[in-house]
């Protein structure tokens, strides 16, 4: 007797469970468990994990040490923007900045070194999206977050933007670009 | 307060003691909701026509304002709306109650609608073009703000008259022991509901007060902490309320029961433990939260509202296959589902909303939760995929499965235009699944979400996806456009029953009822079914296949995640 739209019988907490449910919930749950452990395992095993190194900021105190590391690296200029390039040497901290609506400065990179990224906004929420490697980070104004890169492949990487920040027209969130040139 | 007679009908339709007044604001609700859904569906398209790089309909300033506006309206509006029909239909008609405090139900209707009205004017100001989740520093105007806590106001008391609906149903005795399941369903739904709109109001009247100067700052990650614990909690609701629905489906279609009460039961109640945990799927990306905080939250502490979910999609389907062997189709693996009514859209709609969750929304949703993926779908095209994979797919698709079997009841007519009922769940299902396959595929190839222009046109550092990138783009909202198809079949068939179905006279002849599978069996001895020492083996083989796919998904994205970068 009954369904899902009428109450169940008086003892329906004593009725057993069938084999088919048991066998199931068995499976299910021992996956669960798995995909649990594996998840903090990847932090000790695995070499892409997201950095816990976060630092409270202010716009100003954030650009003073972009143009810092700017005056610094400066080996060129770019072809396209005709804008600094900034190559700091390996093991160094490396600071990028987001803004209405671009990622910069552009950067060069060693192939195979690593880095301490910093990322942070000088306004409002952007996103961190380096293309074509699709590695995507939530970026704040405030907060400055450091992670330790090393990359694996040379050539031109971009940054896009992959949180909505505004804009209109021909400017905006969707035009939003940065630059990482990867060297041997 | 006392009731009389004249105060109820016996519906010959369903059978249920309907109270009028209640099934009045079931009939506005839905209304309203399907109403909402033709308009925030508009503006679904407008943003798809826009998104396909070969067409571009519309303009920058535009497509942001349609795609707050669909975010919204779609997401909130015309959900929340049919979700207080479908608790005041939990509350009265299923247990033949009355509905506590109606005037309290009608300022719950009211107030909804005059937020989403004053948000509707704020967006379509063109001033609020700051996405459904309106992270600061981007500034809406105050009234978008305003209007949004209105309408959580009004979702809050449409809640608490469910509750209280129950209050009167238990001192009136209208059931007998436990609350069906369908309205425990209603009642985790309502619990998961009251979490979500408290945190609503926690972190938007403070926005509000922000927005018109009063607050001088808003922390954007205390925002994002705070909001999603709203914005993606209001999406477990929709998951609560569709599951309750399958099984409601289940049991009106097959005179089905639940396999067990103890473990549907039990799977719900992990739901309203776990379930929340899951807003930190959206700061997984995010700096300044540890690890141990997003593992733990992100995975529901040992991933025990998956568990649950993985109870659910096993156990809707292995109830329709007891009731279909009890019945006596009970030769073969699948002689049950294929003898199934699939031309009646009720079970067709509620059935592929079911696979389609689970293969779409499901499996994807599992994949993308986990800390260290995240990084490689974050804010791409994989995230609308994947919640049209859950909100369109799954919970859309449900409620509208319900309805045609809700507008006979409610309303009193005969479903018009029979025929296009019976394609609509085939038609929209089609281009929804295939819209949120083909999005996802783009986000793996790192095409961004909330772009005007996937193209980068003109930007001196320009970048350029993949060629099969943009085809999955061009394909996609093709097939956006199918669903949009759908939709609107969907809206015209309603509209029709509605307003020229033909009338059902209230001392009309009862409807044939679909007899439990229970009592069939009893009748016909037939005891032991199935195979292989299983009552539902078949629906025990389309669970491996599910289970394969999330093992064999889950290790790809893993093999796609160790080529990138090293990052620490």
């Amino acid at each position: 007797m009954g369904t899902a739209y009428t109450p169940p019988v008086a003892d329906w907490w004593r009725e057993p469970i069938e084999r088919t449910e048991i066998w199931w919930i068995v499976l299910a749950f021992a996956w669960c468990i798995f995909m649990f452990v594996w998840m903090i395992g990847w932090h000790f095993v695995g070499p892409q994990n997201m950095s816990n190194e976060t630092y409270r900021t202010t716009v100003d105190v954030y650009a003073a040490k972009v143009d810092a590391m700017t005056e610094k690296y400066t080996i060129r200029t770019d072809e396209a923007t005709g804008e600094p390039v900034v190559a700091p040497p390996p093991g160094s901290d490396v600071y990028l900045a987001a803004m209405q609506w671009q990622y910069r400065p552009i950067l060069e990179l060693k192939k195979g070194e690593k880095y301490r990224l910093h990322i942070s906004s000088y306004d409002v929420g952007h996103g961190f999206s380096l293309q074509p490697e699709n590695i995507n980070f939530q970026v704040y104004p405030g907060y400055e977050q450091v992670t330790t890169v090393t990359p694996n492949k040379t050539g031109i990487f971009a940054i896009a933007c992959g949180e909505y920040c505004g804009g209109a027209g021909g400017i905006g969130h969707h035009s939003m670009l940065g630059r990482i040139y990867v060297k041997e | 307060m006392a009731t009389t007679t004249s105060d109820f009908r016996v519906d010959p339709v369903s059978g249920l003691k309907i109270h009028r007044t209640a099934n009045t604001l079931v009939k506005w609700n839905a209304v309203a909701a399907v109403v909402f859904l033709l308009v925030g569906g508009l503006f679904g398209l407008g943003v798809a026509l826009t998104r396909m790089p070969s067409v571009q309909l519309l303009s920058p300033e535009l497509f942001y304002l349609a795609l707050t506006a669909h975010g919204l309206v779609n997401l909130v509006v015309w959900i929340i709306f049919f979700e207080m029909a479908v608790l005041y239909f939990l509350g009265a008609h299923v247990l033949g109650n009355r509905i506590a405090t109606p005037r309290w139900a009608w300022a719950q209707f009211w107030l909804m609608l005059v937020g989403a009205a004053l948000v509707a004017v704020a967006v379509l100001g063109g001033n609020s073009s700051v996405m459904m989740t309106s992270y600061p520093p981007l500034q809406a105007e105050p009234h978008f703000y305003l209007g949004l806590i209105i309408f959580a106001v009004g979702a809050l008391i449409g809640c608490f008259v469910f509750l209280g609906t129950l209050v009167v149903a238990k001192r009136e005795k209208t059931y007998q022991g436990s609350l069906p399941l369908v309205v425990f369903g209603g009642v985790t739904a309502t619990v998961i509901a009251v979490f979500t709109l408290v945190s609503g109001a926690m972190i938007l009247i403070p926005t509000f007060l922000w927005s018109v100067g009063l607050i001088g700052y808003i922390d954007p990650m205390m925002y994002r902490v705070i909001w999603w614990a709203f914005g993606h909690s209001s999406q477990q609701i929709n998951v609560v309320a569709h599951i309750s629905i399958w099984y409601l489906i289940a049991s009106l279609v097959f005179g089905a029961k639940p396999m067990s009460e103890k473990v549907s039961r039990g799977a719900f109640l992990l739901y309203i433990l776990f379930l929340q945990l899951g807003s930190a799927h959206h700061l997984l990306s995010d700096p300044g939260l540890t690890s141990a905080w997003k593992i733990f939250n992100t995975s529901y502490a040992i991933y025990l509202a998956v568990l649950a979910s993985m109870i659910h999609g096993l156990t809707v389907p292995g109830s329709i296959e007891l009731a279909q062997r009890r019945k006596g189709i009970d030769t073969g693996l699948f002689t049950w589902l294929r003898k199934a009514p699939w031309g009646n859209p009720v079970f067709s709609g509620m059935f592929l909303s079911l696979v389609g969750f689970g293969f779409i929304g499901g499996v994807t949703g599992v994949v993308m939760s986990v800390e260290q993926i995240n990084m490689v779908i974050h804010n791409t095209m994989y995230l609308p995929g994947h919640f049209h994979g859950t909100l369109v797919v799954g919970t859309t698709m449900a409620f509208m499965a319900v309805t045609y079997w809700l507008i006979p009841v409610v309303f009193q007519r005969k479903i018009a235009l029979a025929g296009m009922a019976k394609w609509q769940p085939y038609i929209f299902s089609l281009g929804a699944w295939v819209f949120s396959i083909a999005l996802m595929g783009a986000g793996t190839l790192g095409v961004q979400r909330r772009h005007a222009d996937i193209t980068f046109a003109g930007q001196p550092l320009a970048y350029e996806y993949p060629e099969i990138a943009k085809g999955l783009m061009d394909l996609g909202e093709i097939f956006g456009v199918i669903m949009s198809v759908g939709a609107v079949m969907f809206i015209v068939v309603v509209l029709a029953s509605i307003f020229t179905g033909e009338r059902i006279a209230e001392d009309s002849a009862p409807w044939p009822k679909v007899e439990d599978a229970d009592v069939v069996a009893e009748r016909t001895g037939k005891k032991h079914v199935g195979m292989w020492g299983m009552e539902a083996p078949g629906t025990f083989v389309l669970a491996m296949i599910l289970f394969a796919t999330i093992v064999l998904y889950y290790f790809v994205n893993f093999k796609y995640l160790s080529t990138i970068w090293g990052l620490s």
